[in-house]
Formats: C-alpha cells, sequence, structure tokens
C-alpha cells in the first residue's frame, strides 16, 4: 500500500486548529464531512481530555483491542467493564507453556508438557519495529522485549521436488539467484539488448552495480570461485595456519535454482512487516495480555458467553451466561459499547445494529491457520546446524520450521515452531485430531531435520478454525470486500462501535486491533463530549 | 562437520518423499492451494470435519457450527451448493479451491450419511450452474 505521510499530517494539523479553536464536537463534524475522521496512525499515548461525567462503556472482549479501550477509557474518566468468554486476558495474544490444557471445538483436549520455560504463541509471534502502538505498550505496560528473527542466512530452503529434497541454505539460494540474474543482465547490457532503455552513461555504472550486487567476476561471470562463495558459503571456510585454504562451493545451475522455486522463499523477508527490527516479548506473545490484564484486574468479568447485544437511546444492554457452567443469563448495561468481538462469531449473536454494519459483520468469514510446536530433547538446529533464530521454508505441508530467537546454547530441551500454514493445507491439517497434526509435523519436518527422529518429545497443534472463540484467525478481507463493507464496520451504530484487527487496515496483525481501538475510542470520545452531557 | 550436516541430507529426503508416497498431498498442489481428495468421503475427512466434526454434528463454544448431520437445511441441494461455493458468514468459500466434480462429490456424501437421506444425487452441472 502507499502511504503519503506528509498529505495525512496536514490535514490532521487543519483539524487540531479547528477543534482548539471550536471544540471537539466542530471538529468532528469536520472530520467526518471531510471523510477523515477513520484517519488513524500512533503518534504517543491517545489524550482524551475533558469532563466525560462518568460515562459509562461496556467492552466485549479482553483482547489487545478491548483490553487497550478500558485501560485509555478509564484513564480518561470513564466507568469500564469487561465481558471475557475465557478464563484469561489476551484472546489470540496467546501463549501455550508447560501445565497448560487447551480444549478445542469437539473436546479435544491437549495437556502441554513443554519445559520450564518453553512456549508455542499459537497466534502472534512477531512485532515489527514500526508496529508503534504496540512496541509504545510494550514499554508503557513494561513487557520485556527482544530480538525476534525472521531472515536467517543459515537456515533452509526446502522443495521435495526440487534438488533430489536436499535442503539448501538461504545465503546459497539468496546468493546464486542474484548472481545468475546479475549476469544475465549484464550480458544483456554488453550485448546492447537495453541500449534503448538505458543511456550508455547508465550503463557503466549498472554494470558496476551487478558485479557489486551479484558478485559476478570482472568478465560478468557468476561461477565457482572466492567472490561467488564470500555469499555463498564455502566448501571449507578459510582457517588459520597450516590448514587455512579456502575450498569455495559450487553454485546451483541457473535452470535448476529456477525450477526448484525455492527463489519464492526469498522475497518473505523482504517484506515490510518482516523486516529487521523485529521484536518479541521475552517468555512469549502472551506476556503482553498479561500485563493488560494485571492493569485491569477487577474491571474484566472472565468466563462470560455474551449472547445478546441490545441497544437504545440512552444505551446498551448485554446478555452473557457463565462460557463455562451456562447457567440463568445476566445482564450488563453501560451507556456505550465497544465491541471487540470477532465477527466470525458477532455474526451469530443477536445484535440490535442497523442493516449496513450487520451486513458487514456478516461479510466476513475468517482464514484458516494452524501452528504446530514441538519439543525436542536438544536444540539440534544450533548445535548441528550452526542455526540460531530464523525461518526455514518448505514446500511440504508444514510450511515452514520456525526456530526459537531466545535461549540461544542451551543445551536443551527446545521448541520449535513445527509448521504455520494457511489455506488448504490449514484446512486438512485442522481435520485431523491434535495427536495427528504433530505427528504429521514430526514427519515432514524429519525430511529437512533428520535428528526429528531421535530427538523428539511432544508437541501441541493449534488449528484456529477449531478455537472455540474465534472460529479462525483473522477477518478475510478483499479489496472489493473493503469496497464496500469496511467505512460501515467502522462507523459508529448508535451507542455500539466495533474493534479488532477486522476494522483495521493491518488485519491479523496486533498492531492493527490496537490502531482499530484507538481509532473507535477517539471517535467514541468525540461524541460523548459532542453530545455536551455525559447521558 | 556440523556445518555440513545438512549436505549429506538427499538420500534420506528423497527416501522420506518416497515412503509419503500418495496419501501426502503433492508439492505442486501445495503450490497451488488446491485439495487432492476426490470421493465424497476423502474430502469430509480432510476439510469438512475441521469445523463440522468428525460425527457432522457441529460444535459449540462462543459461537457454533452447523450440525450437517440430519439437517433438513440440505433438502433442497440449491441451497448447499450455494454455501459451500461462496462462503456464508462464518463459513469460508471454496468455490475457487475445489472442483465441480468434488463439490457435487462431498455434497453427495454429506447428503447420503450421519442421518441424511437424501436420495437426488448432485451434478458437478448443478454445481457449476450457481458459480
Amino acid at each position: 500500500m502507499v502511504r503519503e505521510p506528509d498529505a495525512p499530517m496536514s490535514r490532521r494539523a487543519l483539524f487540531r486548529m479547528i477543534g482548539a479553536a471550536a471544540g471537539s464536537a466542530v471538529m468532528y463534524q469536520a472530520m467526518s464531512e471531510l471523510g477523515y475522521a477513520g484517519e488513524s496512525g500512533y503518534t504517543g499515548p491517545i489524550q482524551l481530555s475533558g469532563n466525560v461525567k462518568d460515562t459509562s462503556v461496556l467492552i466485549l472482549g479482553a483482547g489487545l483491542a478491548g483490553m487497550s479501550a478500558a485501560y485509555e477509557l478509564r484513564k480518561a474518566g470513564y466507568r469500564v467493564q469487561i465481558l471475557e468468554y475465557n478464563d484469561r486476558p489476551g484472546g489470540r495474544n496467546w501463549s501455550l507453556y508447560g501445565g497448560d490444557t487447551y480444549t478445542e471445538l469437539g473436546g479435544f483436549t491437549q495437556k502441554v508438557q513443554f519445559s520450564e520455560g518453553l512456549y508455542l504463541n499459537p497466534g502472534p509471534w512477531r512485532i515489527p519495529h514500526h508496529h508503534y502502538a504496540l512496541l509504545d505498550y510494550c514499554k508503557r505496560l513494561k513487557v520485556t522485549l527482544e530480538p525476534f528473527t525472521q531472515v536467517n542466512y543459515a537456515a533452509g530452503l526446502q522443495n521435495p521436488a526440487a534438488f533430489g529434497g536436499k535442503v539448501k541454505r538461504y545465503r546459497e539460494v539468496q546468493a546464486d539467484f542474484q548472481g545468475h540474474v546479475a549476469e544475465l543482465l549484464s550480458k544483456c547490457v554488453n550485448q546492447g539488448a537495453l541500449d534503448e532503455a538505458v543511456s550508455a552513461e547508465d550503463r557503466e555504472v549498472l554494470l558496476e552495480a551487478m558485479r557489486d550486487w551479484g558478485a559476478v567476476d570482472a568478465s560478468y561471470e557468476y561461477k565457482k570461485g572466492l567472490l561467488s562463495s564470500e555469499r555463498r558459503g564455502w566448501d571449507s571456510d578459510p582457517g588459520g595456519g597450516t590448514t587455512s585454504v579456502p575450498i569455495p562451493s559450487e553454485p546451483m545451475a541457473l535452470r535448476e535454482l529456477l525450477q526448484s522455486k525455492l527463489w519464492r522463499f526469498i522475497a518473505a523477508g523482504h517484506i515490510y512487516e518482516f523486516q529487521s527490527m523485529i521484536f518479541q516479548p521475552v517468555g512469549g506473545m502472551g506476556m503482553i495480555g498479561k500485563a493488560f490484564g494485571r492493569e485491569l484486574e477487577g474491571v474484566i468479568r472472565y468466563n462470560a458467553k455474551v449472547t445478546q447485544i441490545r441497544q437504545d437511546a440512552n444505551g446498551v444492554s448485554v446478555a452473557y451466561q457463565d462460557s463455562k457452567s451456562g447457567g440463568a443469563t445476566q445482564t450488563a448495561s453501560a451507556q456505550w459499547c465497544i465491541c471487540t468481538i470477532p465477527a466470525s462469531i458477532l455474526g451469530q449473536i443477536p445484535l440490535q445494529v442497523g442493516a449496513p454494519m450487520k451486513n458487514a459483520i456478516d461479510a466476513l468469514y475468517y482464514d484458516a491457520a494452524i501452528k504446530v510446536g514441538l519439543q525436542f530433547r536438544r536444540r539440534f538446529w544450533e548445535q548441528d546446524e550452526s542455526i540460531y533464530g530464523g525461518i526455514t521454508f518448505t514446500a511440504l505441508p508444514n510450511a515452514l520450521i520456525g526456530y526459537p530467537s531466545t535461549r540461544y546454547f542451551d543445551d536443551g530441551p527446545g521448541v520449535l515452531l513445527g509448521a504455520y500454514t494457511f489455506g488448504a493445507n490449514a484446512f486438512q491439517i485442522a481435520a485431523m485430531p491434535p495427536e495427528e497434526r504433530v505427528r504429521k509435523t514430526v514427519e515432514w519436518g524429519a525430511q529437512i531435520h533428520p535428528q526429528y527422529n531421535s530427538e523428539f518429545q511432544h508437541g501441541v497443534g493449534v488449528a484456529w478454525h477449531r478455537v472455540p472463540w474465534t472460529l479462525g484467525c483473522a477477518g478475510h478481507w478483499t479489496e472489493a470486500l473493503r469496497a464496500q463493507h469496511y467505512d460501515n464496520l467502522c462507523a459508529i451504530d448508535g451507542r455500539i462501535l466495533l474493534a479488532g484487527e477486522h476494522a483495521s487496515r493491518i488485519p491479523a496483525w496486533q498492531e492493527g486491533a490496537l490502531l482499530s481501538s484507538l481509532d473507535a475510542i477517539r471517535r467514541l470520545h468525540q461524541r460523548v463530549l459532542a453530545s455536551g452531557s455525559a447521558a | 562437520m556440523s556445518a555440513h550436516r545438512w549436505r549429506l541430507l538427499p538420500a534420506v529426503a528423497l527416501l522420506a518423499v518416497a515412503a509419503l508416497g500418495a496419501r501426502t498431498v503433492r508439492s505442486q498442489e501445495i503450490f497451488a492451494g488446491k485439495y487432492p481428495q476426490q470421493s465424497g468421503e476423502d474430502l469430509f475427512r480432510n476439510i469438512c470435519q475441521g469445523c463440522h466434526m468428525p460425527d457432522a454434528k457441529g460444535a459449540i463454544g462462543a459461537g457454533s457450527y452447523p450440525a450437517l448431520a440430519s439437517n433438513p437445511r440440505l433438502a433442497a441441494a440449491i441451497y448447499p451448493i450455494t454455501v459451500v461455493l461462496h462462503g456464508q458468514r462464518a463459513m469460508p468459500p471454496f468455490g475457487e479451491t475445489l472442483s465441480d466434480e468434488q463439490i457435487a462429490s462431498v455434497l453427495n456424501y454429506v447428503r447420503t450419511h450421519f442421518g441424511n437421506r437424501y436420495r437426488d444425487l448432485i451434478t458437478p452441472t448443478a454445481v457449476n450452474a450457481r458459480r
């Protein structure tokens, strides 16, 4: 997506001026009329100033969206209460540890046996350096962060249909692909094929760039030798003393490399969200949800299954039951409601909103995703393969192996992310009983690391379509759906606003959930102040 | 030795791929994101039961998955055809990942099992007409 940092900033400045001069009600009106009330972004902790006269807000869902809303609204003087289906804070911000029990839909129960301090993040597992809101909340809530490694040049790329299934190192594929492309492009230049597109002066620079970028030699060839091995690694590394002569490695042939499709895995690390630096909380992603939960002690009502949401001109009334024992229906009321229940669930709950919002909720299904965590006796990926963190990608159904970006050089045991799959593979793995998900993931992984066969201990597999409180991993938007429904999903319907990753343009990311929530409470606050009373 | 371990892999990996054989999805199909199963039962066991459960009785959590077992809404073929092709609320669409033949097969399987006894068979042509 193309960003226009300058234009929105100047608009924001204009609205601030209007707000300062004429009050927030007029500012809100101006923003709405110009269509920029939905503008988001993060420039620091939200400031909700003004007297809100004890206005009450009921928040549905104690994920990051719901908890950030409660945290900020309470600070601004609102009376807040959260209803949460689970018996813990966090929602999809979630880590599974040894001793945890997880029961998915259908009653399939897994007892997590991971050793002390080891975990699986079934949901989000990385925080890009430009997810400003999430990083700021981690700082404010004192959640300690450590680097998450996405790209590791020593990690593997594998396709069972190429190179006889042999795993290639990321650096080998990266170097050979660039080298061959640089050689081809240099040939085109030197044969005059680009004379029309590139001036004589620029052709010289382009050739120089190809030597630099692709490690081609003085005659523009990419071939076995010191130049290419400095990128792709050696058959025998340079050493000291009498054993110091390095032995260069043989690049892959262009044709075989192209047909292997291994190059497709290189681009993953070039995506904005996956560029360094990336962070993770020490001890598991769930540390953020826990920290929010501590801040909001007493505000969150756990084990509350929402069964109906009604509203009138004065407020909102929400019916709920105990999610574990059922029992009598109870009611929670407030003047306003921020609803962060996933659209996949919300679409099934009787909800008193207009057709535009209802249609928007019903338009979203949730994507399939699975994650499988495997514990091994020792960290063989480090000890045998020199892989410290990062990701091996494979064309096998497990899609990738994620190595832990923490506790390096520990003797073990260690937990790998053995599978993280979307789409057709995820649907098929979700259809397996949990123990089969784990067994198949070990089978696939053993084709990449034969050490699996001797070192595997136990595992846990989470399929997001079986998660009782989401029915999938994240809302599935297309451009057509956004054009038709997004504004209606985010609009204020009477006394109800929706928030969550599904009400953001960063779907499936925690940052999206936070920005959506902050935008919702900003608009709610403007409404409350504009109404002149706290009614 | 450690840095070179992966160079010893090819023979092992080849054997493992061969051993997986027809029971596992082939790599080309993984890239394409399609489903290799063809029979109605295989499709149900590898896709539908993920949400609708192995006994087709659905499940209830914060929300729910409807039962396909003994479900009168399967009586008129057009309804399940449309839902599978295009999705409906939490139900994802499968029109782009399953062929007309696969959708007909799985619907015929569900409509004749789990307490459903609908005698009219759904044809791939009938599925195609709703695309």
